[in-house]
């Protein structure tokens, strides 16, 4: 049972305040964002950086929603369909941790998707999300095709990603998005 | 006419659509699971209000928060509201919200409507 030490540690020296690993769906987002913002109010955050947090909240998680249909995989021994979900906190910033096996085919497209908005500046990403709002249609799954582009607004940092390898035909997408708790 | 009246809830936005009292607002918080399938009512409601507009229209969004796929649909409630004669839009956004304050601005790029920005 030592895992549950090592997992208590990990989460202590990660600053994590917050993970969820399981299904993801509307009421789990829903839950999640409540519990979130009990914790923020309840440390007195200011309240632009508070809104922020929340805003990118929402769009890793329903993320997560829309792409959970999505058929896991076997990882090793490990059934994998489900995705996890951090926050962290230290002193100078959050972080919105968010991870989720994708297909591999899809990772090329989606590489070069992130790549470009890190690619932006404050004023490019306004135009991106500018165009792309004005000409997009809401997707089957209930996307606008806006959401990374919102989340590297709020963020004002660049995006992390990795695509450690699941098995031969999925890899696992973890996405970084900070949120500075300096004040503009 | 009748009232459009959608109470609201942790997810989708208290929505008042009154011709009679001259009410149009838009309020709380939006992020349901289905923008779409919410926000159908709504244009639907304005599609028949177009046909027998009020002289002048006042028309309220007073947003706390709203996710990128409620803003794909907010854009298509102004587009409705473009081709109407006397309308209006009253931004209203929290004194410290300047995200809310800049989508409105942005919003009102995207289509061809008087804005007035409020604080609350």
């Amino acid at each position: 049972m030592n895992f549950i030490y090592d997992l208590h540690r990990t989460m202590m020296t990660q600053k994590l305040i917050l993970v969820y690993e399981g299904d993801f769906t509307q009421e789990t987002t829903k839950s999640i964002l409540a519990m979130a913002e009990r914790n923020l109010d309840s440390s007195g955050e200011d309240s632009s950086i508070k809104r922020k947090v929340f805003n990118v909240m929402v769009e890793a998680l329903q993320n997560i929603v829309k792409h959970s249909s999505e058929k896991g995989t076997k990882a090793g021994s490990l059934v994998s369909s489900s995705a996890i979900f951090m926050i962290s906190k230290d002193e100078n910033r959050y972080s919105i941790l968010t991870g989720n096996p994708i297909a591999k085919e899809h990772v090329a497209s989606l590489t070069k998707n992130l790549e470009d908005l890190n690619a932006q500046d404050k004023e490019g990403l306004k135009e991106m999300y500018k165009a792309i709002i004005k000409n997009t249609q809401i997707s089957e799954k209930g996307g606008a095709g806006l959401g990374f582009v919102d989340m590297a607004r709020k963020s004002g940092e660049k995006l992390e990603f990795i695509f450690p390898e699941m098995d031969a035909d999925y890899a696992f997408f973890c996405l970084k998005v900070n949120v500075s708790r300096e004040k503009e | 006419m009748e009232i459009l009246n959608l109470e609201g809830t942790e997810d989708t936005p208290k929505i008042m659509l009154d011709k009679k009292n001259g009410i149009f607002e838009i309020s709380g918080r939006s992020l349901p699971e289905d923008s779409a399938e919410f926000y159908r009512p709504v244009l639907e409601w304005l599609e028949k209000y177009a046909a027998e507009a009020n002289a002048s229209t006042e028309f309220v969004f007073k947003l706390e928060y709203f996710n990128t796929a409620s803003s794909k649909l907010i854009l298509d409630v102004l587009s409705a509201l473009e081709d109407i004669k006397g309308m209006k839009i009253l931004w209203y956004f929290h004194e410290d919200d300047e995200d809310m304050e800049e989508a409105g601005e942005e919003f009102s790029e995207l289509v061809e409507i008087p804005f007035e920005f409020k604080t609350y």
